[in-house]
């Protein structure tokens, strides 16, 4: 299991802030969670369409969809930051 | 040491600036940005703002700006406080207080922290306006601004 974040618009638009989801061997990277995200019912797949603007961390550092989850990992999506 | 703080109270500009220098005779040159409210923004009134973030990876993300500007400039030290929750036009949001032997590295290396900070801390901004409440937009100035410093 990995736990995974939302924030701000993301989190609204999704409607969901925190959830537990099960990794399994089809879900080695970032990339391959979102293939999941995008495959559920609602507005996952608009949310986290292509060219849609959105990033991620792994365990609290930037990440990419090419980085790698491992159980127990805390996975967060969000907006581009807007702070300062 | 950089000394990172995330809070929704406000801070004492000139206190904190004072620690920084407080009972030490190598500084010569002390640097700051101070970040405020604006009333109007993309032609809209702005009424007030709510302040989100992402605990734990926003005080990673400012430590580690500050140890990039650290290795990169010759600093004393480095001071980065940002406000979260609800604040109003004219509120302080940020401030960034950097200092060093010589003014170029502390100049450089303030508005180094603050470009970075704003395109790398997971901070958002939701703005209450007369046509409702809407999340800021990252603009794409910000992440030149911040580009400038990987040349």
């Amino acid at each position: 299991m990995v736990t995974v974040l939302y924030f701000a618009g993301l989190r609204e638009s999704l409607g969901v802030s925190r959830e537990q989801v099960a990794l399994t061997p089809g879900t080695p990277t970032v990339g391959d969670l979102l293939d999941t995200m995008r495959s559920r019912e609602g507005r996952w797949p608009e949310v986290f369409a292509a060219g849609k603007s959105w990033r991620v961390a792994v365990n609290q550092q930037m990440a990419s969809p090419a980085t790698p989850v491992r159980p127990g990992d805390e996975i967060a999506f969000f907006p581009p930051v807007t702070g300062g | 040491m950089p000394r990172v703080r995330v809070q929704e109270a406000d801070f004492d500009t000139g206190r904190e600036l004072d620690a920084l220098t407080k009972g030490r005779a190598d500084v010569g040159a002390l640097a700051s940005f101070v970040g405020l409210v604006r009333e109007e923004n993309d032609g809209s009134t702005v009424r007030g703002m709510s302040l989100e973030h992402y605990p734990g990876m926003t005080e990673k993300a400012l430590e580690d700006i500050c140890a990039q500007a650290m290795q990169r400039w010759r600093l004393i030290d480095a001071l980065v406080i940002h406000r979260i929750g609800a604040l109003r036009p004219g509120d302080r949001i940020v401030l960034v207080g950097v200092t060093s032997a010589h003014r170029g590295d502390a100049f450089e290396a303030c508005e180094f922290i603050m470009d970075y900070l704003k395109t790398r801390a997971p901070f958002w901004k939701r703005e209450e306006t007369p046509q409702g409440a809407r999340w800021v937009e990252a603009r794409d100035s910000d992440d030149a601004a911040a580009g400038r410093w990987s040349r």
